[in-house]
C-alpha cells in the first residue's frame, strides 16, 4: 500500500533529482548516493545526506541547493541532516550514472572490491573514455577533486580523469 | 627556505621542548584528563594528529614540486581536516560544555593540544613532507581499522569513512617513498636523511597511558600499543623497496599526548588560528 507519506516522500526525492553535484555536472546527488533519504514524519522534512570524502568542499554547496530547490517547490522547512554511516561508496552509482561519466569524459570507477583499496597493490588498467584503450597510465593519483584522479592514454595522447573507486 | 632551516635547527632546539611548561599556566597532566573525561581526551587525541598535520600539508599550497602533487598534498590536507573536524565535533558533545569543532580548533593553545610530536615538526624538504606522511599513513589505517570496529557507532562511522581515504593516502605515499628512495643520489639521501630525522618521533604513536586504556573499554578508543609489529611490518616492506635503511631505535621524544609539545606547535597555531581569534564568529 503507498501512504500519503509514501507518495510525498517520492515526491521530494524527484525534485531533488534537480541538484547536481557541482564539481560533476551530468549526475544529480541522488545518482552519485550522496542524498540517502528523505523523512517527512515530522514538522519539517529532514534531507539525509552523506559527503563522498571528510572534506569534501562542494557539500556546503549542495546543502544550500538541496534546501533551496525545495524552497522554490514550496517546502519552505527543509533541513539538511549529516549522516556518516554507512560510509559512501562509488559502488552506490548505478551503471546508468556511471555511462553519464564516461560520456561526460570522466572513466567511471570500477568497483570497491578490486585493488584500489589495497594500498601497496598496484590498480587494475584504466579504459580512456575516448577511445576505450588500456593503454593509459596514472600521471596522479588525485585530481581537481577529491574524487577524481588524472591519468594519461598513450593511445589518444589524450589526459583524462578517472573518478577514483573507494 | 625556512623551512629548511627550521629543520636544521631541531636537534638543538628541541632540547628544552619536552617540557612543555607556561609560567602561570597550569601543567597539563595526564591525570588531570583521566579524572575529568578519558574519551574526551582519547578524541583529541585523534583529532588533533589529523588538525595539525592537515594544516603542515596545507602550508605546501603552491609550493609543491610539481602541479600533481600540489594538488595531491592538499586533497590529502582537506581529508585530514575534514577527519578533525568530524572528529572535535564529537568530542565537542562527548565533553558536553557546548564547544564547536571550531571553537577545539581554534581556541586552544598548544599546551591543551594532545596530537603526537610527529606531526607538528616543520614539513622540510619534499621528502620529509612525504615519509613523515609515508610513517603516519601506515599507522592511521591500522587505528582506522581498528576503531572502525568499536561500539561507538559515531566513531566508528567516522573512522569507516576516514579509513578509506586513509588506505588511499597510504597507497600514495608509499609510491613516493619508493620513488625518492629507489631514484636518484640525491632523492635518495634526502629521503635517508628525513628517514632519520623522524624516525625517533614514531615511537610516540605507540605510546598509551591509562586515558587510552579507559577510552578503550568504554567502545570509544584504540589501543595503539596491539598493532606495532603490524605497522612495523608494512614499514620494512615499503622502505625495503625503496633502498632505504631502517634507523636503530633509541632516544625517542614524547609528550604530546599530554600536551608537551616542540616550539613548533606554538608557532603553527599563531598562524592557524589567527584569523579565527582576530575575528571570533567570522563564516564564510
Amino acid at each position: 500500500m503507498v501512504t500519503v507519506a509514501d507518495s510525498r516522500r517520492e515526491e521530494i526525492l524527484a525534485w531533488l533529482d534537480e541538484v547536481k553535484d557541482p564539481e560533476v555536472p551530468v549526475l544529480s546527488i541522488r545518482e552519485l548516493g550522496v542524498l540517502r533519504d528523505v523523512d517527512v514524519s515530522g514538522d519539517e522534512v529532514v534531507v539525509m545526506m552523506t559527503p563522498t570524502y571528510s572534506g569534501c568542499p562542494a557539500m556546503h554547496a549542495m546543502e544550500a541547493e538541496v534546501v533551496s530547490t525545495l524552497a522554490q517547490h514550496g517546502v519552505p522547512n527543509a533541513r539538511v541532516k549529516t549522516v556518516y554511516s554507512p560510509a559512501w561508496t562509488t559502488d552506490w552509482i548505478s551503471d546508468e550514472a556511471k555511462a553519464k561519466l564516461a560520456a561526460y569524459g570522466i572513466a567511471p570507477p570500477g568497483r570497491v572490491e578490486s585493488d584500489d583499496l589495497v594500498p601497496l597493490r598496484r590498480r587494475a588498467p584504466v579504459e580512456c573514455p575516448y577511445c576505450h584503450s588500456v593503454n593509459t597510465l596514472v600521471r596522479s593519483e588525485f585530481g581537481s577533486t577529491a574524487c577524481k584522479a588524472i591519468l594519461f592514454c598513450n593511445s589518444c595522447r589524450q589526459p583524462f580523469e578517472l573518478f577514483k573507486a573507494i | 627556505m625556512s623551512r629548511e632551516s627550521e629543520m636544521g635547527n631541531r636537534e638543538s632546539s628541541n632540547g628544552g621542548s619536552t617540557d612543555g611548561w607556561v609560567p602561570g599556566a597550569k601543567p597539563a597532566t595526564a591525570t588531570s584528563g583521566i579524572a575529568q573525561n578519558p574519551v574526551f581526551e582519547h578524541l583529541l587525541r585523534l583529532a588533533d594528529d589529523r588538525l595539525v598535520l592537515g594544516h603542515r600539508l596545507s602550508e605546501w599550497c603552491g609550493h609543491a614540486p610539481i602541479l600533481e602533487e600540489d594538488i595531491a598534498l592538499a586533497n590529502i590536507a582537506l581529508d585530514l581536516i575534514g577527519q578533525a573536524s568530524m572528529l572535535l565535533k564529537l568530542a565537542g558533545e562527548v565533553e558536553g560544555k557546548g564547544r564547536s569543532e571550531d571553537a577545539l580548533a581554534y581556541f586552544r593553545d598548544a599546551i591543551e593540544f594532545r596530537n603526537a610530536q610527529l606531526v607538528e615538526l616543520p614539513n622540510g624538504d619534499f621528502a620529509v613532507t612525504i615519509v613523515r606522511q609515508f610513517l603516519f599513513d601506515a599507522w592511521d589505517v591500522l587505528v582506522l581499522e581498528r576503531l572502525a570496529a568499536v561500539s561507538n557507532e559515531a566513531l566508528a562511522g567516522i573512522a569507516a569513512k576516514a579509513l578509506k581515504e586513509a588506505r588511499y593516502h597510504l597507497r600514495h605515499t608509499a609510491e613516493w617513498v619508493r620513488m625518492l628512495g629507489d631514484g636518484t643520489a640525491e632523492s635518495h639521501a634526502r629521503a635517508q636523511r628525513a628517514l632519520d630525522d623522524l624516525w625517533p618521533y614514531t615511537a610516540e604513536l605507540f605510546l598509551a597511558d591509562a586515558v587510552d586504556a579507559e577510552a578503550v573499554a568504554a567502545g570509544s578508543g584504540v589501543d595503539v600499543e596491539s598493532f606495532r609489529s603490524r605497522w612495523r611490518q608494512t614499514v620494512e616492506q615499503v622502505l625495503g623497496e625503496a633502498t632505504l635503511a631502517i634507523p636503530k631505535d633509541g632516544f625517542a621524544p614524547r609528550g604530546g599526548r599530554t600536551g608537551r609539545h616542540t616550539e613548533y606547535l606554538g608557532r603553527m597555531l599563531a598562524d592557524m588560528q589567527s584569523l579565527a581569534r582576530a575575528h571570533p564568529g567570522a563564516a564564510w
